[in-house]
């Protein structure tokens, strides 16, 4: 709720939750982590570069150490000798964080139905927001963002409270 | 027949079952018993000087007998020339003497056919997995290995 001053228009005043402004805060700077391991790669490099931009929303500022990171996007194949590695990475980032899984591997294994990849990040990690598509466009990405910043304004559930899916 | 394989039969009558020179290729399928005693001859004999092990692999014949094959591709940087040495190795007993006191670098490689398909190799310094992680389960270049199996998924602390 705002009020500002009728008559000699000087500046009001603004009330609100102390959750809801840090949470204003926190959905325009989103650091990602970029786990990209295959060739989803490739279309993160996209969405962050000129075209796509995705500093537009706030997550412009790619952190490539965990601790400094609040969205961790894995973006790729992870087998499962390099599962315990995605984990690790996942236990150093500091609370509140988010995991966005990119691409048919990540959520699923996607076509590598075999005895080295895992089958979808999720039986590691809570994930909050999938990504479809083998790779996915920079608009999946986009989209994957504004959806994390949907559920930092809304107080959302995350997917920690739910995880592990029985 | 080439001089390597004219000098291998020389020295090792009773060891070798049977060579070829196919296109070029010179082959002898060896038995394993003295295989050291093969390598070294190859290693340090005059007209061989076989001083690089460029690789070494298993071979899986799934339904034959013997079942295995282990392949060593030796070159001589003096001499220029190529040879293979393979061992067959039966499923019950898959089983051969290391290499690595003839050319230390084969380590590795007998590691990768211990991990890949779990061929022996009897007095190897350090006969472990190499690029697959120590919970995996089975040697999955095996042809018999089920393709769709699911591994267990480790910690970080494992």
């Amino acid at each position: 709720m705002a009020v500002t001053h009728p008559k000699d228009g000087a500046p009001g005043y603004a009330l609100t939750t102390l959750e809801s402004l840090v949470a204003w805060g926190r959905k325009y700077s989103l650091y990602p982590f970029t786990f990209a391991t295959a060739c989803c790669g490739i279309e993160v490099m996209g969405a962050f570069g000129t075209h796509y931009d995705l500093s537009r929303f706030g997550a412009e500022v790619v952190r490539f150490s965990p601790r400094q990171a609040d969205v961790l996007l894995v973006a790729g194949t992870i087998n499962y000798k390099m599962a315990p590695v995605l984990k690790r990475i996942y236990d150093q980032m500091l609370e509140p964080k988010w995991v966005i899984s990119m691409g048919a591997c990540a959520c699923s294994g996607g076509f590598y139905n075999n005895y080295t990849v895992l089958q979808g990040i999720d039986k590691i990690l809570p994930v909050d927001v999938y990504i479809p598509g083998c790779p996915p466009n920079p608009e999946g990405i986009i989209d994957a963002v504004v959806r994390i910043q949907k559920i930092i304004e809304t107080g959302a559930p995350r997917a920690v409270d739910r995880w592990p899916i029985k | 027949m080439s001089i390597v394989l004219d000098r291998l039969l020389e020295r090792f009558p009773a060891d070798i079952v049977s060579t070829h020179s196919n296109f070029g290729d010179d082959t002898a399928l060896v038995r394993r018993e003295r295989i050291v005693e093969i390598l070294t001859f190859l290693r340090d004999g005059p007209e061989m000087l076989f001083d690089f092990a460029m690789d070494l692999t298993g071979v899986d014949y799934l339904g034959e007998e013997p079942r295995f094959e282990v392949v060593y591709h030796l070159y001589s940087l003096e001499k220029k020339r190529r040879v293979r040495i393979k061992v067959r190795l039966h499923e019950d007993d898959p089983v051969i003497d290391t290499a690595v006191s003839v050319w230390p670098g084969i380590d590795w490689y007998e590691r990768e056919a211990w991990d890949m398909y779990g061929i022996v190799f009897r007095g190897h310094p350090n006969l472990k997995r190499i690029l697959l992680y120590e919970a995996f389960e089975g040697h999955p270049l095996r042809k018999d290995y089920p393709k769709a199996k699911r591994q267990p998924t480790i910690g970080p602390e494992e």
